[in-house]
């Protein structure tokens, strides 16, 4: 008998890169589809909210759509959601990228720009980072990542375990709770160490 | 410093990959689609799609061939080539690209970089910047003129090179160095710094003109135009490249990334190292050499 293909659903952010999520699921023999209603988010067995945009225009997008309650909720109730850079930022409490602007507030955390202007850090971090994943971590592998983002979080939120990584310093590279797991950096976008993620997400 | 991000480009024109010299001459070199993926399987850490005759014809990029190598591809798609406006980046973004990059409407209307950064985020707008070196050939007979004469007027560049734009045909009289620093004023979260005179020349990179823009601007740089050899990429890395995009030796064979990879490793550039999921941790980079298997 063959497995059941998993079913993943992809919140639709005007500004997210859809297809790169969308396809990387699909390469995985996912069931893939976009929503950006409320019910398909609560509903979902397994959602991503992808990632790339701005933090004010994604936040709008969300909001505008009704989505945040059923986004919260299912986080707090441990059902299986990935969020992807600009994603797991959306987790956090706001961002110094748009001060007034609240984020979805699912752990507590004021996302920061790095900093600019030393030698050798370029800003946005563009390209593969290694990351290390606390000794606990049962999704994120150890290894290199690809990260495009110019935002981060640096301390680890209670009750999260944390995935790390140094840029210009010591900054989070994932989040992981159960099977609710944020990453700043791209798993559909990172080969082979993304596809080993994606896998066992969708086993988590 | 990341590992050097080593970038295969892919010139589509009309669904194919082809590759000239000096922007001019183009040949057929193969499926878009195949191509990235063999690629990606040889190590590459990013692919650059650029639809070389979009803008001049007029129209854009080619959606189509975008969704192809995105339903392929697990590593990040740079796509550029006749993206005129806000619109044509969101099309492109949602046909599967990760980063869009813009040269000739950007240079037309600095502004979009400002709309294309405010919309999807800095780190996802490349501006494309083809530069010619006016070194020797300005002025009046003098090396250091540095001074392109116009029809409707004499415009001095203080770095020596020129912004050219539709695809290398119109140079627009704007000094290189300094669009750079506008652009990323403006929102460019990374350059894609090609040299037209070195392009397909297979003579190295174009150092001076690369040192120049790093020094002007804090954003990743691309370097492009004029690859031959690990040893011109390693040469790109000490003078500022964050990463190093290369057609003609991926295409033609004469190097697969894998071996670029190793005898930059030899040569002191870190570069991220393969993933095997089944050991779950990096492997080893084995030196290469010339004479690799063509794609």
């Amino acid at each position: 008998m063959t497995p059941r293909r998993p079913a993943v659903t992809v919140v639709r952010t005007s500004t997210a890169n859809l297809a790169s999520v969308m396809t990387g699921f699909a390469r995985l023999g996912c069931r893939v589809r976009a929503t950006d209603d409320a019910r398909d988010v609560a509903a979902a067995e397994r959602l991503v909210l992808p990632g790339v945009g701005a933090f004010a225009a994604a936040q709008r997008a969300i909001a505008s759509h009704g989505l945040e309650d059923a986004l919260r909720e299912r986080i707090e109730r441990g059902r299986p959601t990935l969020g992807i850079c600009l994603g797991m930022q959306l987790m956090a409490t706001c961002s110094e990228e748009a001060p007034g602007v609240a984020g979805l507030c699912v752990f507590d955390g004021v996302v920061g720009s790095y900093e600019s202007g030393d030698e050798g850090w370029r800003v946005p971090q563009m390209g593969w980072n290694l990351v290390t994943p606390d000794a606990r971590c049962e999704i994120v592998p150890r290894g290199y990542a690809y990260f495009a983002n110019s935002y981060r979080l640096s301390a680890a939120p209670a009750g999260w375990l944390p995935v790390w990584c140094e840029y210009a310093g010591r900054f989070l590279a994932a989040v992981e709770r159960g099977p609710v797991v944020g990453c700043q950096f791209h798993p559909e976008l990172s080969g082979d160490y993304g596809k080993a993620l994606l896998t066992r997400w969708l086993e988590a | 410093m990341l590992p050097v991000r080593i970038i295969p480009c892919l010139d589509v024109r009309d669904g194919r990959v082809v590759k000239g010299v000096r922007f001019r001459g183009l040949e057929d070199q193969g499926d878009p689609a195949a191509l990235a993926l063999a690629y990606e399987e040889q190590g590459a850490d990013e692919v650059v799609v650029l639809d070389v005759t979009a803008t001049p014809e007029g129209r854009g990029t080619r959606l189509d061939t975008v969704a192809a190598v995105r339903a392929r591809l697990s590593v990040p798609v740079t796509v550029g080539g006749g993206i005129g406006g806000i619109e044509d980046a969101a099309a492109l973004l949602e046909a599967g690209a990760d980063k869009v990059a813009v040269n000739t409407a950007a240079l037309r209307r600095p502004a979009l970089l400002t709309d294309l950064a405010a919309r999807f985020g800095s780190q996802c707008v490349v501006v494309s910047l083809d530069a010619l070196g006016r070194w020797g050939v300005v002025g009046h007979g003098d090396p250091g003129a540095r001074v392109v004469g116009r029809p409707d007027g004499t415009v001095a560049l203080d770095s020596g090179y020129e912004v050219v734009v539709l695809s290398g045909t119109r140079p627009v009289a704007r000094d290189a160095v300094a669009w750079a620093r506008e652009a990323v004023e403006r929102g460019a979260g990374e350059i894609l710094l090609t040299s037209i005179d070195r392009d397909g020349t297979r003579s190295g990179y174009e150092l001076t003109l690369l040192g120049a823009v790093r020094s002007a601007v804090q954003v990743p740089i691309v370097a492009s135009g004029g690859a031959d050899s690990p040893e011109h990429m390693a040469d790109a890395v000490r003078a500022g490249a964050d990463a190093v995009l290369a057609a003609s030796i991926f295409h033609q064979g004469n190097w697969t990334v894998e071996e670029v990879k190793g005898a930059l490793a030899g040569l002191g550039v870190a570069v991220r190292p393969g993933y095997s999921y089944a050991v779950g941790r990096a492997r080893e980079h084995v030196a290469g050499g010339r004479g690799g298997c063509a794609p």
